[in-house]
C-alpha cells in the first residue's frame, strides 16, 4: 500500500546574489571542527583486578550547538553533517569505553562496533598502540557483545566509527599511560616526570632501571573508581603508529581459513537450518501440504511454519537445501505481487515533487533530465545467518550485527524474555555493505529456536539473499539547473525514492534527540534528515535545492555503502558535464572553477594531473571526471572507460561483460589518515562498487519477485570487469580528526563512469545501471522451489 | 547409512553420511573443517574453492559419495602443508598486500590463485591479464585490485 509521499526540502540561497565563478571557498568545517586545539578532558581509572583505563564515549564532541550557535547557512552538512549527527547522539548518555592492561603486558580492547571487512579493528588497535608506545600485537582488540548502556553509541554505520571512537580511545589510553607512570614511580621512586615510556611497553628512569606494563598491572589497578583530568596534546612524532601503514591485524585468520563467521561457529546442538520462502516477495505460507513426508527426509529433524515460511532444521545444510525443496506450500502473496519495474518507476513518477519556478533573468538558459536508478542487491559475501539457542529462561544469540543493543531489545520483546537474559555476541561477518544494520537473521533463527525448542544455526540460501534480502530502493533524481552569462544560478534536484527502511532502532532511538539538531532538522523523518545531512553540492551553483520525497513502504530496503549520495551524485555530475559542454567549458577547468571547497579542489587537482585529464583518446573510449564531499573528507575520480564494440560485446560464460573500465585514478582526502594500507583498501573497494553501480548489477523485479538469484544473476562487478589500472592518492592533512572510509569510495567513481561513458558514446546514460532495460542476461530460476538444487558435476569441472 | 572415507589434508577420514550429501556439508558440518565457505551453493561464487588430487573443484557440486578411498582433499587448512611450510607462499603473498576485508571469499581466492598458478606453468608460461580476467571468485568487497598483485607476487616464489 503505497503511502503519501512525504517530503523534505532545503533551500541554498545564495546571499550574494549570482556567485562569482571560482571564488574562494569558504569552509565552515574547518572552524567549527572540534578537537584542534589543546582540551582537558575527562578520563577515569576503575576499579579492578589490573589497571582500567577509561572513557566516556562522547569524549572530545563538541556538545551540538544550539540554533543560534550554528548559523542557519544553506548547506547544512558543510556545518554539521550526518557524522556529526551520529556522534552527538552518542552525548545523550554518559557511557565509557575500557582499556585493560593485562598482567602479560599487553593491552586488550573491546569495540562497542561490528567489523565486517571495513578494518576497524586493526585502525583501533593503532591507535592504542600509539598512544601506549605498545607493538601492535600486543594490542588485542574484541568486538563487545550487545551492551544496552551504551545505545546509539553501539551502532556501526555512516562510515562513523573512526570519526566518533577516535578521542574517546585517546583519552582512554592516555588515562592508562598516567596510571601506569604513577605506578612506575613508586617503584622505581622517581617522579613521574622523569620517567618515560619506551617502544614495547616498557618505563625506564634516568638511572636506566626499566620495569614492563604487565608487571605495573596490578600495581597500577584501582580499588574505587576515580577521575581523571587528562590532556590531549600534540600527538607526539616519535614512534608514530597511527598513519603508518599497518596490515589487518585479522589477515592470518582470514588466508588461513580460521576466521570465524557465523556459521563456522560450533555451537553444540545448534544444527543447520534454512527457510522455504514464498513465490512472490513478503509471501506468507499458509499451509505446507506434505509435511510428514518432508519430516522424513534424510538428515531432517524438524520443520516448522512462521509468518516468513517454513523452517527446516537438519543433520546438514545441503539436507536442508533438499527438504526445502521438497517442501509443497499454499502461499498467500506479498505485498508486490504482479508487480515490476515499469509499475513501481509510474508510483515513483506520480509521486515526484513539481521543481519550483525559476527566477526570471536575461538570456536565461535551462537544462532538464531525468534519471532513474533500479533496486540494487546489498547481499554480502556471508549471507544472513545468526545461531540462536533459546530456553524458556533465557536465549543466546551469535550473529554479525551493526546494531546489536536494538537486535538485543527487540529479540527480548518478540521471545517475552527480559533484555537481561539475552545475550547477543557480535560475530565478525563476511561484509555487511549497510545489511547488518538489521538483524532480520538474528529474529528468525530467535523464533525458529523458541519454536523447535533446540539451537539452530540459521543460514539464508544465496537465492533468497538475493531475492529476499534487503535492496537499495529504487530511485529518480529529477534536475533542472540554469545558467546565464557564464554562471549556474540554479540547481535544482528533486530526488524521489521508495522508502529506506531506518527501523533498525537509530531512527526510533533518535527522535527525542532529533529536536534539539540546529537549523529546524528536528522535524525532520529520519531519512529526510539523513539525506539533509549528507547531500552537498559542492559547487557554486547560486539558488541550490535539493529535495527528498520517498513513497511505498512495501519493499525490504537499506542502505548500500551509503544510502543517497552514489545517485544524487552520479545524476548531479552528469548534469554538471553537460552544464560545462553547454558553456562550452572543459569538464575538469569547470569544476575546478566552481568549486565550493579548497579540498575539493585540491582531490580534482591531484586525479586531473595523475591521471592526465584530457590526453589524446581512441574513438569509443573517454575519460571521465567527478568529485565528491562527505564525511568530513573529500574524494575525486578519473576513470578511463573502455565502450567500443569489440569490448562492450567480450563474451564470458553466464556474465554480463559491456564496457570496460580500463584505468581509475582516484583521490581521497579523508582527514587524519590512521592507516594509509586500509584506507587505500577500503577505496578499492569502494571503486569496483561505483562500477557496479553504473554498469552492471541491479535486481529486476517481475510478477512480484525478483529475478536475480545468484552472483551469475546478480552482476556485481567482477575479475573481468574490474579495473585492471588502479591508482589511488591518498591526500596528506593537517586535520587533527580522522573522516569516514568505509563508503567514501562509492560516490564519486559512479559519477566518473557514468560521466565517462556519456562521453565515450556520445549518448548520456539516463538510467542506471546502463545495462538493466537490456534483455536479461540469464535464464530466471524458478520461484518454486524457492532455491536451486545443489549441482552434481564438480568433478568434472576441476582444473 | 554409508561410510564415506577419503583422505583430506594428508589424513585418512571416515564419516557417516548418505551418499548424496555434498562434500562442502561433510567437511563444514560434519567434519568442522570451516575454510571452505559457503556463498551459493551452485558452483557460482567459488567461495568454497578447494583442491582435489591437486585440482582446483568446487566441494557444493560434489555428492560426497563420488569420492573415492584413495582422493586426497586438500582445503584451505592442508595448503601451507602441500608446500612444506607453515604458509604456502600464495598466502605469503597474500599477507604482503593486505588482500583480505571481510575475508571471507579469501580462502577460495587462494585455493583458487594456486589452482591457476598450477595451470599455467604445467602449460609452460606465465600468468597473463586475460588468466586474471577469468577467475571467477566474487569478492563483494572488491579486493580484486590486490589479489591481483598477490597473485602474480605468489606465482613467482611458486
Ligand atoms: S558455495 Fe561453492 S561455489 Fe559458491
Ligand atoms: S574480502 Fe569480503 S568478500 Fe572478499
Amino acid at each position: 500500500m503505497a503511502l503519501a509521499p512525504r517530503t523534505t526540502r532545503r533551500t541554498a540561497p545564495q546571499d550574494a546574489g549570482t556567485p562569482v565563478a571560482g571564488s574562494p571557498a569558504t569552509d565552515a568545517e574547518v572552524s567549527l571542527e572540534p578537537g584542534v586545539q589543546r582540551r582537558t578532558l575527562l578520563g577515569f581509572v576503575l576499579g579492578g583486578a589490573t589497571l582500567i583505563a577509561a572513557a566516556p564515549m562522547g569524549a572530545g564532541l563538541v556538545e551540538p550547538a544550539a540554533a543560534d550557535g550554528i548559523p542557519s547557512v544553506p548547506q547544512p552538512p558543510e556545518i554539521y553533517d550526518l557524522n556529526d549527527f551520529l556522534s552527538h547522539a552518542g552525548l545523550a548518555t554518559s557511557l565509557l569505553i575500557k582499556i585493560v592492561i593485562n598482567e602479560d603486558g599487553t593491552a586488550s580492547f573491546e569495540l562497542p562496533r561490528a567489523e565486517v571487512g571495513q578494518g576497524i579493528t586493526t585502525s583501533t588497535a593503532m591507535i592504542i598502540a600509539e598512544e601506549l608506545d605498545l607493538p601492535l600485537d600486543r594490542v588485542k582488540v574484541t568486538l563487545a557483545p550487545a551492551r544496552p548502556e551504551l545505545l546509539l553509541n553501539q551502532l556501526t554505520g555512516g562510515s562513523n566509527t573512526t570519526i566518533s571512537t577516535y578521542t574517546p580511545i585517546r583519552v582512554a589510553a592516555t588515562v592508562a599511560r598516567g596510571a601506569l607512570l604513577e605506578a612506575a614511580s613508586v617503584l622505581l621512586g622517581d617522579t613521574v616526570d622523569q620517567l618515560v615510556t619506551k617502544a614495547g611497553g616498557i618505563i625506564e628512569a634516568p638511572d636506566g632501571r626499566q620495569v614492563e606494563y604487565g608487571e605495573l598491572a596490578v600495581a597500577a589497578a584501582a580499588r574505587q573508581d576515580r577521575e581523571v583530568q587528562v590532556e590531549l596534546g600534540e600527538r607526539r612524532t616519535e614512534r608514530r603508529v597511527v598513519g603508518t601503514p599497518q596490515n589487518r591485524v585479522d589477515a592470518l585468520e582470514a588466508v588461513t581459513g580460521r576466521k570465524q563467521y557465523a556459521t563456522d561457529l560450533q555451537v553444540p546442538n545448534a544444527w543447520p537450518t534454512m527457510v522455504c520462502r514464498a513465490p512472490t516477495l513478503n509471501g506468507k505460507p499458509l499451509a505446507v501440504r506434505n509435511l510428514a513426508a518432508v519430516r522424513r527426509l534424510p538428515g531432517v529433524t524438524h520443520v516448522e511454519m512462521f509468518d516468513f515460511g517454513v523452517a527446516v532444521r537438519a543433520r546438514t545444510f545441503g539436507q536442508c537445501i533438499d527438504a526445502v525443496r521438497a517442501i509443497e506450500a499454499d502461499w498467500e502473496d506479498g505485498p508486490v505481487a504482479g508487480e515490476d519495474d515499469a509499475s513501481i518507476l509510474e508510483g515513483l513518477r506520480r509521486a515526484q515533487l513539481p521543481l519550483p519556478a525559476l527566477p526570471s533573468l536575461p538570456l536565461l538558459r535551462t537544462v532538464n533530465q531525468d534519471f532513474t536508478f533500479y533496486f540494487r542487491s546489498n547481499s554480502a559475501m556471508d549471507t544472513n545467518s545468526a545461531i540462536a539457542d533459546v530456553r524458556s529462561d533465557g536465549a543466546e544469540i551469535w550473529s554479525g550485527l551493526k546494531s546489536p543493543v536494538v537486535a538485543q531489545e527487540q529479540i527480548a520483546a518478540m521471545l517475552g524474555l527480559p533484555v537481561s537474559s539475552v545475550r547477543v555476541n557480535v560475530v565478525q561477518s563476511g561484509g555487511s555493505f549497510g545489511r547488518r544494520l538489521f538483524f532480520d537473521g538474528a529474529r528468525e533463527a530467535a523464533q525458529i529456536s523458541q519454536r523447535m525448542g533446540v539451537p539452530v544455526k540459521l543460514m539464508w540460501h544465496r537465492a533468497d539473499d538475493a531475492r529476499a534480502g534487503r535492496a537499495h530502493p529504487m530511485c529518480t533524481s529529477r534536475i533542472r539547473a540554469a545558467h546565464t552569462l557564464g554562471n549556474v544560478v540554479a540547481f535544482q534536484q528533486s530526488h524521489t525514492s521508495i522508502e529506506t527502511d531506518f527501523r533498525h532502532g537509530l531512527g526510533e532511538a533518535l527522535t527525542a534527540f532529533a529536536a534539539d539538531l540546529p537549523a529546524g532538522l528536528g522535524n525532520l523523518a529520519f531519512s529526510e534528515t539523513v539525506f539533509t545531512l549528507t547531500q552537498e553540492m559542492p559547487y557554486n551553483f547560486g539558488a541550490v535545492l535539493q529535495t527528498l520525497t520517498e513513497a511505498d513502504q512495501r519493499f525490504n530496503t537499506g542502505s548500500m555503502r551509503n544510502i543517497f549520495s552514489p545517485d544524487v551524485r552520479a545524476a548531479s555530475e552528469l548534469m554538471v558535464d553537460r552544464l560545462a559542454s553547454e558553456m562550452g567549458r572543459d569538464p575538469y577547468e569547470f569544476r575546478r572553477a566552481f568549486s565550493k571547497n579548497a579540498r575539493v579542489t585540491a582531490v580534482l587537482d591531484k586525479v586531473a594531473r595523475a591521471g592526465q585529464w584530457g590526453r589524446e583518446m581512441e574513438p569509443g573510449t573517454a575519460q571521465g571526471i567527478s568529485i565528491h564531499k562527505e564525511y568530513k573528507g573529500a574524494t575525486a575520480c578519473l576513470v578511463e572507460v573502455d565502450c567500443r564494440p569489440e569490448t562492450v560485446n567480450r563474451v564470458v560464460r553466464d556474465a554480463v561483460t559491456g564496457p570496460r573500465v580500463t584505468k581509475v585514478v582516484f583521490a581521497v582526502d579523508a582527514g587524519l589518515i590512521i592507516n594509509p594500507t586500509g584506507l587505500e583498501a577500503q577505496m578499492q573497494g569502494g571503486i569496483n562498487d561505483g562500477i557496479a553501480l553504473a554498469l552492471t548489477s541491479s535486481l529486476h523485479l517481475q510478477g512480484g519477485h525478483f529475478v536475480e538469484a545468484s552472483w551469475d544473476n546478480y552482476f556485481y562487478t567482477r575479475q573481468w570487469n574490474t579495473p585492471p589500472e588502479v591508482e589511488v592518492h591518498l591526500m596528506p592533512s593537517d586535520s587533527p580528526q580522522p573522516g569516514g572510509a568505509g563508503e567514501a569510495g562509492v560516490a564519486a567513481t559512479f559519477a566518473a563512469v557514468a560521466c565517462a561513458v556519456a562521453r565515450a558514446t556520445g549518448e548520456m546514460p539516463t538510467h542506471f545501471p546502463i545495462n538493466h532495460l537490456e534483455p536479461l542476461a540469464f535464464e530466471p530460476k524458478p520461484f518454486v522451489p524457492p532455491i536451486p538444487p545443489s549441482p552434481t558435476n564438480g568433478l568434472r569441472l576441476t582444473y | 547409512m554409508p561410510t564415506q572415507t577419503f583422505q583430506l589434508n594428508g589424513e585418512r577420514v571416515s564419516v557417516d553420511v548418505e551418499d548424496d550429501v555434498r562434500l562442502l556439508w561433510v567437511l563444514r558440518d560434519l567434519l568442522g573443517v570451516t575454510g571452505p565457505k559457503y556463498g551459493c551453493g551452485i558452483n557460482v561464487c567459488k567461495a568454497c574453492t578447494s583442491h582435489i588430487n591437486g585440482r582446483a573443484f568446487n566441494p557444493c557440486a560434489v555428492p560426497v559419495g563420488e569420492l573415492s578411498a584413495d582422493d586426497e582433499v586438500t582445503t584451505i587448512e592442508g595448503l601451507p602443508a602441500t608446500a612444506g611450510a607453515d604458509l604456502h607462499p600464495m598466502q605469503e603473498a597474500w599477507l604482503n598486500r593486505d588482500v583480505a576485508q571481510c575475508g571471507y571469499c579469501q580462502p577460495g581466492q587462494i585455493m583458487a590463485a594456486v589452482a591457476l598458478v598450477r595451470k599455467v606453468q604445467r602449460e609452460g608460461r606465465a600468468i597473463s591479464d586475460a588468466d586474471l580476467d577469468g577467475i571467477r571468485n566474487i569478492c563483494r568487497c572488491g579486493t580484486y585490485t590486490r589479489i591481483r598483485e598477490a597473485i602474480r607476487e605468489g606465482e613467482a616464489a611458486m
